[in-house]
């Protein structure tokens, strides 16, 4: 029989400030933090409008001179990294620290470093490029630097599957503890690409909402009225024990990671399947491997990017899973609230997950006003809902055709 | 010692190394005082050619392992008016 595998700690740098009870209220109220981008001068872009991370200050989690040298995405994944451990009450110590390993992705890295020392290296030449950019553009930067801040020497590495990179690293490092690698691993996903060359990419590949003039509003999954995604950044880590691990130091047990999918659609860059083929086989291996049934699933958080073509994929997808029972299932998006975090998201959401299941409410997709007939299901509208859960699902989807999914459940 | 060119020196370390002001002091060592690294060194070299408008060879770097010595070797390049 293979281990159980249980969450005891999250850890959230998000739109909605830092730790996972600013998130849970600001889905639940809810609040609207998308607004005009403040990061850089946004005139003469087509979206001018995100969820950034403010008043993030990294000092807070590290010293100064590590600070000033780590990529934005690396500074969230080891502020991330310190609220998870606090909150599982679990400290590194000579004990522990080889048998704890960390799987923290970043669907683009550090593309703030990328941005910088291009135009340094146009301007001034190879001369004034910087030592650290190598080591700061890697995405699997922030699995390193946290191994190294925090001293912890089991398995290391990174998922990079663009915006279903966090479902993954879970689900991976899940897959380490059941197959013995680790005790504990710090997984989860981190991004900050609200940056211009970020920016100018998403505008270019039309993948964003223009509603810059009501940025409140613009993330809108599933509405008929959708126009794109909104940008988010910040970081997800969640720390996932073996049951026996958590049992034997008396832990809190949030959740247990019951099942994992992952498909590939084979079929274009960065529009889905136009049957949804791909999400429907994700899920069902995620149910399956769950060893349950797929109308067992009481909560779906979807992927839900506000898109015109996800929104209406993923929804087929979930009606070809469920069939009629897909009607009495509640799905929301909750990038309607923080926007998309990109290669953070599906850490993000699978702490959501958890969140939902502690409280037993689904939080809602807000911006919600107007029926798409592509999108008939029940999207949780604008306000949080009482339910009784046992069984939540969460999906994700990246750009190449990547389709991850993860199934939570109370222990 | 050039007062000018040692307080644009100590300020130029503070900000990439992130020390305290009273600990650059001249008989301070980058790597021994500072725990600088190499990609550290490298950097600093960078931020002093850039605050100097100089330029400085691998060699010259190599050989600055004191906050005396950088001041000493961009006193003679700000003198010698490169």
């Amino acid at each position: 029989m293979r281990r159980r595998v249980v969450i005891t700690g999250l850890g959230l740098v998000t739109p909605l400030g830092q730790g996972k009870d600013a998130l849970w209220e600001g889905l639940t109220l809810p609040r609207r933090v998308v607004g005009p981008i403040t990061r850089f001068d946004a005139t003469g872009y087509s979206t001018r409008i995100a969820a950034e991370v403010k008043d993030f200050d990294p000092t807070q989690f590290m010293e100064r001179k590590d600070a000033r040298r780590a990529a934005r995405f690396i500074q969230f994944a080891i502020g991330a990294t310190h609220l998870a451990l606090q909150d599982a009450q679990l400290a590194i110590t000579d004990a522990n620290r080889e048998q704890v390993g960390v799987l923290i992705g970043s669907g683009i890295g550090g593309i703030d470093y990328m941005d910088t020392q291009v135009r340094l290296l146009d301007r001034h030449g190879p001369d004034r490029v910087s030592p650290f950019l190598p080591a700061m553009m890697i995405s699997d930067m922030a699995s390193g630097m946290v191994s190294i801040h925090f001293g912890i020497k089991g398995p290391n590495l990174c998922a990079v599957t663009a915006c279903s990179t966090g479902a993954d690293a879970i689900g991976l490092a899940t897959r380490l503890i059941q197959y013995g690698d680790a005790e504990v691993m710090l997984a989860g996903g981190s991004e900050a690409a609200i940056e211009p060359i970020g920016i100018a990419g998403f505008c270019a590949a039309r993948a964003m909402s223009t509603r810059n003039d009501d940025p409140e509003h613009a993330s809108r999954p599933f509405d008929a009225e959708r126009d794109g995604f909104v940008m988010g950044e910040g970081a997800g880590v969640l720390v996932l024990e073996s049951l026996e691990h958590a049992q034997a130091r008396g832990a809190r047990i949030y959740a247990e990671v019951l099942g994992y999918g992952m498909t590939a659609d084979a079929y274009h860059i960065t529009q889905p399947d136009p049957e949804g083929d791909g999400a429907l086989r994700a899920m069902r291996k995620a149910i399956h491997d769950a060893g349950l049934q797929p109308t067992d699933i009481d909560y779906i958080n979807a992927h839900g990017t506000s898109t015109r073509y996800n929104d209406a994929k993923e929804t087929l997808a979930i009606k070809r899973l469920l069939g009629e029972d897909a009607y009495r299932v509640p799905v929301s998006s909750t990038k309607s609230v923080t926007g998309h975090l990109l290669g953070a998201a599906g850490a993000v959401e699978a702490a959501i997950c958890v969140l939902a299941l502690q409280h037993q409410t689904v939080p809602p997709t807000i911006n919600y006003e107007h029926h798409d007939p592509e999108c008939d299901l029940d999207y949780v509208p604008n306000t949080a809902r009482p339910a009784t859960l046992r069984y939540v699902m969460t999906n994700s989807f990246g750009f190449g055709g990547h389709n991850s999914v993860l199934v939570l459940g109370q222990v | 010692m050039n007062q000018e060119i040692f307080e644009r020196v100590q300020k130029v370390i503070v900000e990439q190394l992130g020390v305290d002001e009273n600990a650059v002091v001249p008989e301070a060592s980058f790597t021994d005082d500072f725990n600088a690294d190499s990609l550290d060194l490298v950097e600093l070299v960078m931020a002093f050619e850039q605050e100097f408008d100089v330029s400085i060879s691998e060699e010259e770097a190599e050989r600055v392992r004191t906050v005396a010595d950088a001041v000493r070797m961009l006193t003679e390049k700000v003198q010698a008016g490169e």
